[in-house]
């Protein structure tokens, strides 16, 4: 599989015999099966800058190419990300739930409200965290079961990503459930039955609002300002006067960019690793390869399929004329396996040269806040299981998220010997 | 080709040939000086590879564009003499410069 563009079975997939103009990459079932990436190839191959004029999201664009995406990303004076205008996803909320962020705003409001929050990731204060991810790292990887099987992502992934964003969040620990229940709510297909309507989804998000809330106000009145991010919201001049759906967007925003995309690269990397036995032993031989493992681990993920934006004007991107109003997508899944940007881009290598040219963590203003802590903590992770499990047995195949926004995992079961 | 002196934030420093018409990050990168990471490969679209300039080489080096300021306003520990070195082109003028880096790029 390593040197595969794709899967086998996929040769022969309808994204070769489709005519262009039928091309629909964003359908959420193709992610699921893994059955997008043949798609891509297609496009990247023969028309990068590909409109699809109707599917279940409307009309849009796709941007399929590494060096169009970087181009698309880091001009954000064309490319919107604001809510009114649909903000960050492909999926167009109804206006009355769109929810402004500081991730789905422009700037110059865009850079007061993320400075407000990114100093909690600056590189002094990842120093500081540190030990408590290796002691919490510690703690749940003893605790796991041996020698009979169990779901990684359950007791591994989405433990330790939740029992970080607690920790950020400054959020009751023995609560911290929640905030996965409320990171997968907020990001849920309708059709995968997680919630069943919009107005189920909002009536679950309210309650994570009040349950915010509360912590805000307590955090806000407190004599001491502590070093969390409700705290620091709550005392920033640009954000300690949102509204409430403000606070709930920034709310969504932390938790989804802080829970669902280390979860999948957890699970993600320790897939593409029994996928590539001859990487494994590669790592195993020579552990301190994990500093370029973790990011090549995060670009074979890609923990987060595209970024949308809006055009404001008429603009061409590789020869094609984007109109004013139009919806472009960004696949990031397609521009990391770009041949002409990236090196035999289908293989998962774990000593890559420059491992750390990829498109996961996006480019430009909105470029991810918690990509060095993200990496700090696959880095804990694999140096800890380096040193207490020779072996990860994976048995079958993941099962994947419904979502053609978040490239997740929802089961990946392991056995570790006794 | 000029020597140019990058000086990590733990004070180690490195002195290596930077090639006519690249850019500093390149020279950084070319010659292995650990804590440039430029990820984006010098589009001036990520912050990481932020140097700063020692004050007496400013005028050489050139102004900040637009396009920079933006993206080093995300930067941690930003400094009126903060760059990001993708953004300076080698000259020969540059001959003997010296910059320092942050703690971390991010």
């Amino acid at each position: 599989m390593n040197d595969a563009p794709f899967p086998t079975g996929q040769l022969d997939s309808e994204a070769f015999s489709l005519p262009l103009e039928k091309l629909d990459p964003g359908r959420p079932i193709l992610f699921k099966n893994q059955e997008h990436y043949p798609y891509f190839a297609r496009l990247r191959a023969e028309d990068p800058v590909h409109y699809t004029a109707d599917s279940q999201f409307g009309p849009y664009w796709s941007i399929t190419r590494y060096n169009d995406i970087m181009a698309v990303d880091s001009n954000n004076k064309v490319f919107s990300s604001a809510a009114e205008l649909g903000g960050i996803t492909i999926r167009d909320r109804r206006p009355e739930v769109r929810r402004e962020s500081f991730i789905a705003m422009d700037a110059p409001r865009h850079d007061e409200q993320r400075k407000a929050v990114s100093p909690i990731v600056a590189p002094q204060n990842l120093a500081m965290m540190e030990v408590g991810i290796r002691e919490r790292t510690v703690k749940v990887l003893e605790s796991l079961p041996r020698g009979e099987m169990f779901n990684w992502v359950e007791k591994v992934s989405i433990e330790l990503t939740t029992q970080m964003l607690a920790t950020l969040f400054d959020f009751p620990f023995e609560d911290r459930r929640k905030l996965t229940y409320w990171s997968d709510v907020a990001t849920a297909d309708l059709a995968a039955g997680l919630v069943k309507s919009e107005e189920e989804r909002e009536e679950i998000l309210a309650d994570c609002l009040t349950y915010f809330t509360r912590l805000w106000n307590e955090r806000l009145n407190a004599d001491v300002i502590k070093p969390d991010l409700i705290s620091m919201m709550a005392h920033a001049e640009a954000t300690r006067h949102m509204n409430p759906d403000q606070f709930l967007g920034n709310l969504i925003l932390l938790i989804v960019g802080g829970n669902d995309t280390t979860r999948n690269s957890m699970s993600g990397g320790l897939w593409a690793l029994s996928q590539n036995p001859d990487q494994y032993q590669k790592l195993v031989d020579n552990p301190s390869l994990i500093d370029s493992m973790v990011p090549e681990i995060i670009r074979y993920q890609t923990p987060l399929s595209h970024m949308r934006r809006t055009a404001l004007e008429d603009h061409e991107v590789g020869g094609k004329l984007i109109k004013k109003g139009d919806k472009v997508v960004m696949w990031y899944c397609s521009g990391n396996r770009d041949d002409s940007a990236i090196e035999n881009p289908n293989a998962f290598i774990i000593d890559r040269k420059r491992p750390r040219q990829h498109l996961s963590f996006g480019f430009g203003i909105h470029r991810c806040v918690g990509n060095r802590l993200a990496e700090m903590q696959l880095k804990i992770l694999w140096e800890e299981i380096l040193k207490r499990f020779p072996k990860i047995e994976v048995h079958g195949t993941p099962k994947r998220v419904l979502s053609s926004f978040v490239h997740g995992i929802e089961e990946l079961n392991v056995v570790i010997p006794a | 080709m000029p020597k140019v002196t990058f000086i990590e934030h733990n004070g180690t420093a490195h002195t290596v040939d930077a090639e006519l018409g690249k850019s500093l990050m390149e020279a950084a990168v070319g010659n292995a000086v650990p804590g440039i990471d430029a990820d984006c490969g010098g589009a001036c679209a990520c912050a990481t590879c932020h140097v700063f300039v020692e004050p007496e080489w400013e005028a050489k080096t050139g102004a900040r564009t637009e396009a920079e300021s933006a993206m080093l306003n995300f930067a941690a520990e930003v400094k009126p003499n903060s760059r990001l070195s993708c953004q300076i082109p080698v000259t020969e003028a540059l001959e003997g410069l010296v910059v320092r880096m942050p703690e971390g790029q991010h």
